[in-house]
């Protein structure tokens, strides 16, 4: 079989080079390892075959080696990545990668950290909560008003745009008041959800820390979903917090009709950047 | 010293091991019937291998197809299973599967849609009409979201990286389960009235598989050791289309909505070579033209395509081929869908495999076809459960989903194992919580079987330096794919049995380097008990079926045999042993039997 050597910058017998962070809370430092490269080689390929032959307890987070689990997320070459999706030959020939764990959270082993952070925060989020039925008893809903909730449905929670988050990365303290961009696309995706009526803008402009992003777009960027975080998520939030909370007719009519979410003028979907 | 001093202990009625579709349905519901319930699962939660299910889930919504029942999906159940199914479990399944598909509805679950609004359905192999609810090709994450969602909202505690390793029983009755946190390596017991084997998969005992590192059958060989009777282990599904190339994605699934979609066979010599297997079990329904088979998309009075064929009967057709000289030049054979719809299409329908593809394999699925072949991707086998509570054979355990045997017989369908998942769930946290209320009190757990396991699980860091864990996963892999495979014969399988009792000794001496924290050799090491335990299982059965149905294919038995029809293969421990022995299966009853010849 013609399996063997060619393709993309590997050719037979070649080597890849690569540091991995090794270590725990208490410190720890870079290695460097060689294994033997093969055709289509992803960085978490280069892991595993650090483990079963140099490393057997190198500490890794893995599952589906498909992009759709999001456990794999570490920092390659200082950039957040999914590991299993990201081909050794994105990289120079011969050129010595570098992998590191997410920085944003504490470090447990190696490249495995406490990510706990985004459980927590996802518990105070406000649950869906359905409108009644359709008098026939279905529930009906168009694959236009569902298309733009869709999109945050693809998050696969690998916490990339977490780690990406400068407001977060570099402040320690901020970690308390802020819920971060995964946290928006989930609240994103409940406040357009066409059948829910639970009420998140307190939570939204209070505890959730909306306003302390200033729309780097940095979370977007590093989204292996595609995700458009800022514009399709943040942004509208943004719009609705303010209409909620500043526009006289809305404080109005929530205050005759006993609450209620404003539809209008807010979740629209951004389509270009 | 009291347990509680020496160990970490928590004391619940019901423990759920697993935290995939059927482990979150099942807490969900023993929760919500009192039940002072936990969560534990191997991963973070959401990570668990139900995330990967891509199709669908199947259920007689009548969205598309009023003239669709839950009658036809129950003979579609049966006849993909060649007859092998608990016939009361298909029943059950097909029956509810609606109710918990519009329940995930309810949770905020957002399907894609019909253009009334409805939820869309999509056509599956071996389903009549087009049945499967589905978003995208990403079902699996949707229905995993929600369920975890919905979870955390009702306040279940969750112990997630919790590796269980050990049942404990009082008196034959369960009693708990030990295990260790993955960070800290620390023991953890859990004292508990019931449990809910909820594992999952079991398949990374192959070396090409479309299952994670988490499907190492932990959940099956636990519940033997602890009493429990398997069935039907020889009863291995490979999935027909994995990647084939490059090497580092061999066995990642593709799933089988490209062929619901209009995506078609071929091999080298751009024959569609489906027509040429069709077997006649399904020849009546199955259409013999290329006009016919096309037709059918838009026409449910006209005979299916062969590309929708069950999947057993796709993956020996592709084995075959290769065989012949007929395949890809990586070992597989073409799945075009380039050529049958536009782009636009292929990537509103089919996102995550464009992305798969075109990331993984430099391949742009709207332009050129791809290259698949079988993967080994799913247990239709397990533990042995009573069909409406789920109980297993021992008195307050209790299993769902892909670990528990029975409803898929011989072979499953497509889209029916999400839908197994949620409704087999939510029956096994339903009758947990009932059994657990029950019982007076907590039942005792025994300090010797605690430090008996304890002992074991630190055994890896003793050993005498020569054997590591991944060499022998390795082995392993190499052994299953190799003498158990599609293809089976009885001198293989024997040699097979023999090679695994070697990988046992050598299991033996195993050590692991480096202290307990995070150390993924050590947990393989922990695994690789219960993968010998199961391969074990799987080989003797597989040698116990003298014929071929399903998922089981002996080269040196060719046909089916009606006497092995009627009857299960029961693993079992005795005295210590591993025994295989055939059991008849439930009778079918007559209302039932009609619908299987009504609607032939």
């Amino acid at each position: 079989m013609a399996e063997s050597g060619g393709g993309h910058g590997t050719p037979a017998g070649a080597q890849v080079t690569m540091r991995v962070w090794r270590g725990n809370a208490d410190g720890g430092a870079f290695e460097e390892y060689r294994v033997p490269a093969a055709e289509g080689m992803v960085i978490l390929d280069v892991i595993h075959a650090i483990q079963a032959s140099q490393a057997p307890d190198l500490a890794v987070r893995w599952n589906c080696k498909a992009g759709r689990c999001g456990s794999c997320s570490a920092e390659v070459n200082g950039k957040p990545r999914l590991m299993c999706m990201t081909r050794m030959n994105h990289f120079a020939p011969g050129e010595t990668i570098t992998v590191a764990p997410l920085r944003t959270f504490p470090t447990i082993k190696d490249l495995v950290t406490d990510v706990s952070f985004n459980y927590e925060k996802a518990k105070s989020v406000p649950a869906f909560k359905p409108g009644p039925k359709e008098a026939d008893g279905t529930r009906r809903m168009y694959q236009e008003d569902v298309d733009r909730v869709q999109e945050f449905h693809k998050c696969i929670e690998c916490f990339l745009c977490q780690d990406v988050c400068h407001v977060i990365r570099d402040h320690e303290d901020n970690k308390p008041a802020f819920a971060g961009p995964r946290l928006f696309v989930r609240l994103a995706s409940l406040e357009m959800h066409p059948l829910d009526t639970n009420d998140r803008l307190e939570l939204l402009k209070r505890q959730a820390g909306l306003g302390f992003c200033n729309i780097t777009k940095c979370c977007t960027d590093v989204c292996p979903e595609s995700i458009k975080i800022t514009d399709n998520a943040i942004i509208p939030l943004k719009e609705r917090v303010v209409t909620e909370f500043h526009d006289p007719v809305v404080w109005v009519w929530r205050k005759l009709t006993g609450g209620g979410k404003a539809r209008a003028s807010s979740g629209e979907t951004v389509t270009s950047r | 010293m009291a347990v509680e001093d020496r160990y970490e202990s928590h004391e619940y009625d019901v423990i759920v091991v697993g935290a995939g579709g059927a482990g979150l349905r099942a807490a969900i519901e023993a929760s919500a019937n009192g039940a002072k319930t936990a969560l534990v699962c191997k991963s973070l939660l959401g990570k668990a291998h139900t995330v990967m299910a891509e199709g669908g889930i199947a259920a007689a919504l009548r969205n598309v197809w009023q003239e669709d029942g839950w009658d036809v999906h129950f003979r579609d159940t049966m006849r993909g299973g060649k007859l092998l199914n608990n016939w009361r479990m298909a029943q059950i399944h097909a029956q509810e599967a609606p109710d918990r598909v519009l329940e995930l509805e309810e949770w905020g679950a957002l399907f894609d849609r019909t253009k009334e609004g409805l939820i869309l359905q999509r056509d599956f192999g071996g389903h009549r009409y087009a049945r499967l609810a589905h978003v995208g090709d990403r079902t699996g994450l949707e229905m995993i979201r929600t369920l975890q969602q919905h979870a955390v909202h009702k306040g279940i505690d969750v112990y997630m990286e919790c590796t269980l390793q050990k049942l404990l029983t009082d008196g034959g009755h369960i009693s708990g389960a030990i295990g260790y946190w993955r960070e800290s390596g620390k023991f953890v017991v859990f004292k508990a009235k019931a449990v809910v084997m909820a594992t999952g998969g079991i398949l990374k005992m192959y070396q090409i598989t479309s299952n994670s590192w988490e499907c190492t059958g932990d959940g099956v060989s636990m519940g033997l050791e602890a009493g429990a009777d398997l069935i039907d282990m020889e009863m291995v599904q490979f999935h027909p289309t994995g990647m084939v190339w490059p090497p580092s994605v061999r066995g990642i699934l593709v799933t089988e909505g490209v062929r619901g979609d209009g995506g078609t066979l071929k091999n080298s010599e751009g024959r569609r070579f489906m027509f040429d297997y069709v077997p006649d079990f399904f020849r009546a329904e199955t259409a013999d033209t290329e006009e016919e088979a096309d037709a059918w998309y838009a026409d449910k009075t006209r005979r299916r395509t062969p590309d929708l064929l069950p999947r057993d009967e796709v993956a020996r057709a592709i084995n075959a081929e290769v065989k012949a000289g007929r395949g890809s030049p990586h070992g597989g054979v073409y799945l075009d869908i380039a050529t049958r719809r536009d782009p636009e299409y292929i990537r509103r329908r089919l996102p995550s495999m464009y992305q798969q593809f075109m990331e993984l394999a430099d391949v742009d699925i709207t332009k050129t076809p791809m290259e698949v072949g079988p993967t080994a991707h799913y247990q239709m086998g397990g533990i042995r459960v009573e069909a409406d509570t789920t109980a297993t054979t021992v008195p307050g355990l209790f299993a769902a989903g892909e670990v528990a045997g029975g409803l898929h017989g011989a072979n499953r369908l497509g889209g029916n194992s999400l839908s197994d998942l949620v409704v087999f769930g939510r029956r096994a946290g339903l009758y947990a919580a009932k059994y657990a209320l029950e019982q007076a009190s907590q039942p005792g757990v025994d300090p010797g079987q605690i430090d008996e396991a304890s002992t074991a699980m630190l055994a890896p860091f003793e050993g005498d330096g020569k054997e590591n864990p991944y060499s022998i996963h390795a082995d392993l892999e190499t052994c299953m794919q190799n003498l158990v495979g599609i293809i089976r014969t009885e001198p293989e399988l024997v040699q097979a049995l023999d090679e695994l009792g070697k990988l046992r000794e050598r299991l033996s001496r195993v050590t692991v380097q480096g202290n307990r924290q995070y150390n993924p050799g050590w947990h393989l090491a922990l695994d690789l008990h219960h993968m010998l335990t199961v391969a074990e299982s799987i080989t003797r059965s597989a040698i116990e079926r003298k014929e071929s149905r399903g998922g089981h294919t002996r080269d040196d038995f060719p046909g089916a045999d009606p006497a092995f029809g009627r009857v299960n293969m029961v693993t079992r421990r005795v005295d210590g042993e591993m025994t295989v022995k055939q059991e008849p299966l439930p009778e079918i009853p007559d209302e039932l039997k009609q619908i299987l010849e009504e609607l032939k």
